[in-house]
């Protein structure tokens, strides 16, 4: 098979990256931010809450943590419930006794199914953001218009008839198609977690407007770190604390910065595992110049 | 196919109504060597093959044979310094295939559960008739071998079909090890019977510590301990359960087996707190006491949804 003749045509190499939502800015070309009480770093935890079915399409790629093995798959399926019901209530808890403030990204599926939960985050005063509807509705790049509009759609109406007016969104699997900011936005989140791109929040384009990219650190996932590479717990907290006195030390150079990282509740909130958490927690919140807060809060404090 | 099994209700790990186990012990802590037998040259099950790689495997059948020749005794001498007594998820074909070690098990007063007949038979696409043939031998099996009558289950290799839960409830098990959503026992939904959900576990589980989380001897001691303290520390709010599910072929390995043992003396050294016992035993104390309680709870909080699993929401079946 021969390749087309105009493979080596290059029609959008030019200065800044290949997309029009945003314009290219190094750090030190930006106005730098300040947070409140003059903080260096802002930093989100964000605590994915997934429904993970039992009957999955897979398609186009099995969300990770998706079931694996022939259905009715129950190993996996209530491997990811314990997350739901217990887990969860295990990172509420240590947020409780540090007082930290955390970002729940919620899949719509889950407000009925989980509503005590859902009421426990609120009374604690944690944000609440979407995260699509469920782990099988992906977003992505072969997904037709009327189809993804639907997602979109359907998931706002779902919180809406939770009493739910959540501003963050961030898509299952924080993958995309190449309309999703401008769906998201008309659908009225102004926030989103997919875009890594920077280490304050980025302001992008869309049909209805700007949305603010909040940069979550993908290389500290915590699924990926804790199952898929088998980092240990302490070596999982030694990086996050990395990661925040790495950053904090920019700030004379760049103004404060920010990023979020996640704590997945059947992952972090194993028995076995909270020790880390409780440290990541209280190391971070005694941290001079760290702030610790939900990603709305955050966002516009550094907007 | 259903996107959600309906086999038990939400019921959200807090504000839940307390749990004791017997003298006041605030975990109860059972011990569950799986006792396989993997054939070598098993019949084809059209949705997984009986070994991964092409039969036969003799580099996994030995190392399996192993653990039941060498690896088993190492196993049980260790328990028997402890005085901890094992909960056996047992491939019932064991009981022809290797008696001399349902023998030493049974005199010791270990337990035994049904794993299924082998552990390269899955329960994928079987009949009812063949669900219900499989636990009629493992009931009579065990009881022709043992004198006793098994309560809990674990279905070989983890493979279940929608109708296993109602059957194993309808003959009569107490307690099932399949379901993973907790670290407390609650009721199962099923049409007839009295059948809990027993925590088990997959994540201090060896088959995954070892192998897909490939941790060294000394750090599955270490994540034991920890398990252990979290459980034991939230156990004063209301009772958990913690189970460390073991397979010889793995933990008796020459490499693992003294380090496993500081697991163990630490929570030997803890029993003052907790009662170290059998599947068979936590499922009992807690059928008696603790069924009605938990279903309650779950009605106060407007939590029932109708029908049994896999029953759908509401369904009739």
């Amino acid at each position: 098979m021969s390749l087309p003749k105009d493979y080596l045509s290059y029609p959008n190499r030019k200065r800044g990256q290949d997309i029009d939502r945003y314009a290219m800015r190094y750090a030190p070309d930006r106005k730098p931010v300040s947070l409140p009480g003059g903080a260096a770093l802002g930093v989100a935890i964000i605590v994915p809450l997934e429904f993970f079915m039992l009957n999955p399409s897979g398609k186009p790629f099995k969300h990770p943590g998706a079931m694996a093995t022939p259905y009715p798959d129950l190993r996996h399926y209530t491997t990811r419930d314990y997350g739901n019901r217990v887990g969860a209530f295990r990172l509420l808890r240590a947020f409780r006794s540090t007082g930290v403030r955390a970002t729940f990204a919620v899949n719509a599926a889950l407000l009925d199914r989980v509503r005590p939960l859902i009421d426990a985050i609120l009374e604690d005063g944690h944000e609440i953001a979407a995260h699509g509807r469920d782990t099988d509705s992906i977003h992505w790049g072969g997904v037709d218009d009327e189809t993804e509009t639907r997602y979109v759609d359907e998931t706002r109406a779902v919180f809406e008839k939770a009493d739910l007016a959540p501003r963050a969104w961030m898509s299952p699997a924080r993958q995309q198609s190449r309309q999703t900011l401008d769906l998201i936005t008309a659908a009225g989140f102004d926030i989103c977690l997919d875009w890594e791109t920077d280490t304050v929040p980025v302001s992008m384009q869309t049909k209805s407007g700007a949305v603010a990219g909040f940069p979550v650190l993908n290389e500290l996932d915590d699924r990926f770190l804790l199952t898929t590479k088998n980092h240990t717990e302490a070596d999982w907290r030694d990086q996050i604390l990395e990661a925040a006195d790495m950053t904090a030390s920019e700030a004379p150079r760049y103004g404060a910065q920010v990023f979020g990282f996640t704590m997945t509740p059947y992952i972090a909130g194993q028995p076995f595992r909270m020790w880390a958490v409780r440290d990541i927690l209280e190391k971070l919140s005694q941290r001079e110049g760290v702030m610790l807060g939900a990603v709305s809060e955050l966002t516009d404090a550094a907007s | 196919m259903q996107a959600d099994p309906n086999l038990y209700d939400y019921w959200p790990y807090q504000d839940r109504p307390k749990i004791e186990w017997p003298g006041g012990k605030k975990l109860a802590f059972w011990i569950a060597p799986n006792i396989e037998y993997y054939e070598f040259d098993p019949p084809v099950n059209p949705s997984r093959p009986g070994w991964p790689k092409p039969t036969p495997d003799i580099v996994g059948y030995s190392q399996r044979d192993w653990g039941n020749r060498i690896g088993h005794w190492r196993l049980m001498e260790l328990l028997d310094r402890y005085d901890m007594r094992g909960s056996i998820s047992l491939n019932v074909a064991m009981c022809d295939h290797c008696p001399e070690i349902i023998e030493a098990c049974n005199e010791r007063n270990w337990e035994f559960f049904s794993h299924g007949i082998y552990n390269t038979r899955y329960s994928y696409g079987m009949t009812e008739e063949q669900e219900r043939a499989v636990l009629e031998d493992s009931i009579r099996t065990v009881e022709a071998a043992t004198g006793k009558r098994i309560r809990g289950y674990l279905a070989p290799a983890l493979t279940h079909t929608e109708r296993t839960f109602d059957l194993i409830a309808e003959f009569d098990f107490w307690y099932t090890c399949d379901l993973f959503q907790d670290d407390q026992p609650q009721p199962i939904k099923t049409k007839s019977g009295k059948l809990i959900s027993m925590p088990y576990s997959l994540e201090v589980n060896d088959v995954i510590t070892y192998g897909a989380q490939a941790m060294s001897p000394w750090r599955y001691a270490d994540i034991l301990k920890r398990h252990f303290d979290e459980l034991l520390q939230e156990g004063e709010q209301s009772g958990t359960v913690m189970c460390i599910p073991l397979h010889a072929y793995l933990v008796s390995q020459p490499h693992r087996i003294r380090p496993f043992e500081d697991a163990l003396k630490h929570i030997a050294s803890h029993k003052d707190h907790v009662w170290i016992t059998t599947g068979a035993e936590i499922a009992e104390h807690y059928r008696e006491r603790y069924w009605d309680q938990t279903l309650g709870d779950i009605e106060r909080r407007g939590l029932v949804r109708p029908g049994t699993g896999f029953n759908g929401r509401g369904a009739a079946s």
